[in-house]
């Protein structure tokens, strides 16, 4: 009688799906977009205005690759800029010139320290903004005020602990990716 | 043949290429938007589907806002606590220097009332006013704009001034039904003409994403000082003229720039002046009509008619004609008989010069 030999366990592989690293920070972020825009003053001062969906702009193409992330990251920003008023397509093209910036370098910064990450999420954070000043100025014939854009700039860069969090928690979170 | 057999059974795109495509065609699309999207009032390129988000998003971010609201009305409950001897000092101040001034206003405004009834002046109607609360607000270097929670239900439309308590707020740029986007007057893109109230000199008040929108186009040397109250001079019918606005103040880049007296008062809550403005009084299109347009024309002739009209014209034309020909034939016998005149004068005066040397010889 031929023995039959026990079926081997099948590995436990985690499998991170884009609904976990895509789609729930996305909510997140403009859920806090949502919350930050209330107009209400705590202790006389407003609230800040960070441009929140940069901390996905950067943790993603860090996390992997993907397909869906630039086109999430797309109608985010679409989102972000209708309920802001902007002009369509603004926060989109910087959000995902600061993706490609990232996506590119990849390889060299993957894996680095958490102190040069930073600065490279503040380089990335200036193209942004330095494309949003460059479309505005154009499209309003004149440009905003520099006092003003530095003041949306530090409380952008100081979220940076998101974008550490986001990619700890999902960088290798898929054995396929290792 | 099927693909596993195909050449092609191993060729697989990597997966940065096909992230790096995704992002091209995100971008090419965030270009066309950005190129496509006119935010002029006249013009909005992308209007119905703004107004729609508008609509949905007001509701949504109210829900959201909520537990933010209570905190905000905290902290105001802390500030009152300790701060309410410091504001009662300053209140009690600014009482005593309002009392002097109402007695002055009652006096101005009883000698004004009679000023107008007797150069007989036709003043401004009062301008309506809907009340309304702030939903949302966008604060940043690129868009100071809020949503509030009142539309064209309550009769607001594109254009109306926002005030609250303290000065002008900014202006409707977009109305849905029950949701309208106030441009803030310090959003890059607003421009509104002021008059400086103690010289009333005008200028053009252009926001910039900062706190506090810049002066531009200040004539005269000292139009303008520190201090100065700014109002709205109500230069091309879009606000009603005399709104407070701030006071002038010289900024860290040394430009003319005004304090808002709308800092002042509550961020949540402001009112929107249904105003219509002196070009809405008048159909446009009625006054670039031709003068006439407006009369009725007589029916076209009946061929008789036309006929006889057809006749008595050619016969006024062919006496018009005899007439000028007539004309034209006494005026060349005219100056046929001048020519005959001269000739004759020429020939006379030629036989007087032959005969004077021969009278000389006989002398």
């Amino acid at each position: 009688m031929k023995r039959i030999a026990p079926a081997r366990r099948a590995a436990a592989v985690k499998v991170v799906g884009p609904q976990q690293w895509i789609l729930l920070p996305s909510l997140i972020v403009l859920g806090a977009t949502l919350i930050l825009a209330t107009p209400v003053k705590v202790f006389g001062l407003t609230l800040p205005e960070p441009i929140s969906p940069m901390v996905l702009a950067f943790a993603w193409p860090l996390i992997r690759p993907s397909v869906l992330a630039p086109v999430a990251l797309l109608i985010v920003g679409l989102i972000v800029d209708l309920f802001w008023g902007n002009p369509l397509g603004l926060w989109p093209l910087g959000l995902l010139a600061a993706y490609a910036v990232v996506l590119i370098s990849r390889p060299f910064i993957a894996g680095q320290d958490t102190r040069l990450l930073f600065a490279w999420y503040s380089g990335v954070t200036a193209l942004a903004f330095f494309i949003a000043y460059l479309v505005t100025a154009i499209t309003a014939r004149q440009p905003p005020s520099l006092i003003a854009l530095f003041f949306q700039f530090l409380p952008t860069i100081l979220i940076f602990p998101a974008a550490n969090w986001l990619i700890e928690r999902f960088d290798d979170g898929d054995l396929r990716f290792r | 043949m099927s693909l596993r057999e195909s050449p092609f059974e191993n060729l697989r795109v990597p997966l940065g290429w096909s992230a790096g495509g995704a992002l091209v065609i995100a971008i090419a699309v965030a270009v066309f938007l950005l190129l496509s999207d006119r935010t002029e009032a006249d013009q909005r390129g992308h209007a119905p589907i703004r107004n729609g988000f508008e609509a949905g998003a007001a509701p949504v971010g109210g829900v959201f806002a909520a537990p933010v609201r209570w905190l905000g009305q905290a902290s105001d409950y802390v500030d009152d606590y300790f701060f309410a001897v410091s504001e009662n000092r300053r209140l009690r101040e600014e009482l005593a220097e309002l009392r002097t001034e109402r007695d002055a206003v009652v006096a101005l405004r009883n000698l004004n009332n009679q000023y107008e009834q007797l150069l007989g002046l036709r003043v401004e109607p009062d301008v309506p006013l809907v009340s309304a609360r702030s939903v949302s607000e966008a604060r940043g270097p690129f868009r100071r704009a809020r949503l509030i929670d009142v539309g064209r239900d309550r009769g607001v439309e594109v254009g109306n001034p926002v005030i609250n308590e303290h000065g002008l707020v900014g202006r409707v740029t977009g109305v849905s039904g029950s949701v309208s986007r106030v441009l803030l007057v310090t959003d890059v893109t607003s421009q509104i003409p002021i008059l400086v109230g103690r010289t009333d000199a005008r200028a053009i008040m252009r926001g910039d994403g900062s706190g506090n929108p810049r002066l531009e186009f200040v004539r005269g040397n000292d139009a303008i000082e520190v201090g100065d109250r700014i109002l709205s001079s109500g230069d091309g019918g879009l606000l009603p003229r005399g709104l407070p606005i701030g006071v002038a103040a010289r900024g860290i880049d040394g430009s003319w720039r005004v304090k808002l007296f709308s800092d002042r008062g509550a961020i949540d809550f402001v009112r929107v002046m249904r105003f219509d403005n002196f070009a809405q009084l008048a159909d446009g299109s009625t006054l670039d009509s031709p003068p006439l347009a407006g009369l009725n024309t007589a029916p076209p002739p009946s061929p008789e008619v036309a006929a006889r009209i057809d006749d008595a014209q050619g016969r006024r034309r062919a006496q018009q004609e005899a007439r000028a020909q007539a004309e034209r034939e006494a005026r060349e016998r005219q100056a046929a008989d001048a020519r005959a005149r001269q000739a004759a004068a020429a020939r006379a005066a030629e036989a007087q010069a032959a005969a004077q040397p021969a009278l000389e010889a006989t002398e």
